[in-house]
């Protein structure tokens, strides 16, 4: 049985949350998984809470994920983008976020391009934050999914190899799934090639492996990272071609391992690169039920955090 | 703490029964209506309701649903701490269905407003019934009061109306609880 409330008012990342709050937040995501399988897939729970959605950033599935959890929820929300808005008029971070507190609002759930814009904000509002990606920092929430979902396929986290395939150089969900597989009792890997490697990544006790059909001989879990080419201001490998030929799963290496492993991706996917169509739709692939799991987890962090506001 | 012994087990088992041939008088042979324990102690209730009325009816099966009222509450963010939600297990569809919501202790009443409100999400009942072991009587909250009463008790505020079942491993047993004076 996991402790009764979480440790933690906000979240920030993985970093600052211990594992029995990660596992209260998937007993409570166990119970909201069914709410979300009803015919009337809603509880009110959150009723008197309004909560803003503010994305600095692009984003589909994340701020979908979190609006449909908020307003299962019966939460208030209004959506606020970056590129639509007064920020674009010179207008600071903590101003923006006062004007909207200033409209009553409870919660935040930020996206912002900046590593640690979630923390800064926390110091100075009074709202309560929920990180919804900062950076190449951390995305918790992303991170929770990924374990929540291995858990759902195979029953529990702890002793479980994980593979972290990609770009882990300019990845949040790397840094927050690391963290929390660890937290969990799960052996971690990353691979990819050395440019997308950081230097010192070893210090956070993962193993590194460049070769892709080692690190997949090795692990029950491939969670394949999507190449973020938004991110690349320099060129980390040669052409693209090159990177799905080393680094891309396909079917045919799929079969050839000894045992069958766990597909994730975090999504978008960019098929024919990091996986192929085939092994994207297979019946080892979870990457739709990361997305359902997705609204449940979401679901349980609000009503935690918002049961301690 | 002191404990005073209101049922024993001989005596919730005569009370089981009579509320059973009471559910039987208006619902007959249970056709068309349903039994809701509501988590986490009604279960254990409900589950015995369960199987008296199919003995007494040698029937197939009563459908029997559990209700989880965690996220209906209406003190979320009013009273310290957090109550851990119970699963739900209702594999029927409720709509048009006579329903007998079952509870241990009837207290203030707002675990039955809760509860009403939560099985709305599975449908449109025809007819809402409640059922409790023991009604603490003069202590309601909410205009809330039970169709079937196993036993009443006048309780001050302070005091805890316990109940235990074989089932959960203990001994059939209703106790008041009250801080030493």
């Amino acid at each position: 049985m996991a402790a009764d409330r979480l440790s933690t008012r906000h979240l920030l990342g993985i970093k600052d949350i211990n594992r029995n709050d990660i596992e209260l937040i998937f007993e409570t995501a166990d119970n909201f998984k069914e709410v979300i399988n009803r015919p009337i897939k809603k509880v009110p729970s959150l009723r008197d809470i309004t909560i803003a959605n503010i994305f600095f950033e692009n984003s589909t599935r994340t701020k979908l994920s979190f609006e449909l959890a908020e307003k299962r929820l019966s939460a208030d929300v209004v959506n606020f983008a970056a590129s639509s808005s007064s920020v674009s008029k010179g207008e600071t971070l903590i101003d923006t976020v006062n004007n909207i507190l200033s409209m009553k609002v409870d919660m935040v759930v930020m996206r912002h391009p900046y590593a640690g814009a979630g923390q800064f904000l926390s110091k100075h509002v009074k709202a309560q934050i929920v990180n919804a990606g900062d950076g190449a920092h951390e995305h918790p929430t992303q991170a929770l999914l990924d374990a929540f979902s291995i858990r759902q396929k195979l029953g529990d986290v702890a002793g479980k190899k994980v593979v972290i395939v990609g770009d882990i150089l300019h990845s949040r969900v790397a840094i927050s799934n690391i963290l929390c597989l660890q937290r969990l009792g799960a052996e971690v890997m990353v691979c990819g090639p050395t440019t997308l490697i950081p230097k010192h990544i070893h210090q956070l006790g993962v193993k590194v492996e460049h070769n892709l059909i080692k690190a997949l001989n090795w692990c029950d879990v491939a969670n394949m990272l999507r190449i973020q080419l938004e991110r690349q201001d320099i060129k980390y490998f040669p052409s693209l071609r090159e990177y799905a030929m080393m680094y891309g799963l396909n079917k045919q290496i799929l079969d050839s391992l000894d045992k069958e492993i766990i597909v994730m991706h975090p999504g978008p996917i960019n098929r024919g690169v990091e996986i192929t169509s085939d092994v994207a739709d297979s019946k080892q692939s979870i990457i739709l039920e990361q997305v359902e799991n997705g609204v449940a987890v979401r679901m349980a962090v609000l009503y935690l955090l918002a049961s301690q506001g | 703490m002191q404990k005073k012994t209101l049922l024993d087990g001989q005596k919730i088992q005569i009370t089981i029964k009579r509320l059973c041939h009471q559910l039987i008088e208006n619902h007959d042979d249970f056709a068309n209506t349903v039994l809701i324990g509501i988590q986490p102690r009604g279960i254990f209730l409900a589950d015995r309701i369960q199987q008296e009325l199919q003995i007494i009816l040698k029937s197939k099966k009563i459908l029997k649903g559990n209700l989880d009222i965690t996220f209906f509450r209406d003190d979320f963010r009013r009273k310290d701490g957090l109550v851990t939600a119970n699963s739900n297990s209702i594999d029927f569809i409720i709509e048009g269905k006579k329903v007998i919501l079952i509870d241990d202790v009837l207290w203030t009443g707002r675990t039955i407003r809760a509860a009403l409100d939560a099985l709305l999400a599975y449908g449109r009942p025809e007819k809402v019934e409640l059922l409790v072991l023991i009604d603490r009587r003069f202590s309601r909250h909410l205009p809330i009061e039970p169709d079937y009463i196993g036993h009443q008790v006048d309780s001050l505020n302070s005091q805890q109306v316990k109940v235990t079942w074989a089932s959960e491993g203990a001994e059939d047993k209703v106790i008041l609880l009250s801080e030493k004076q």
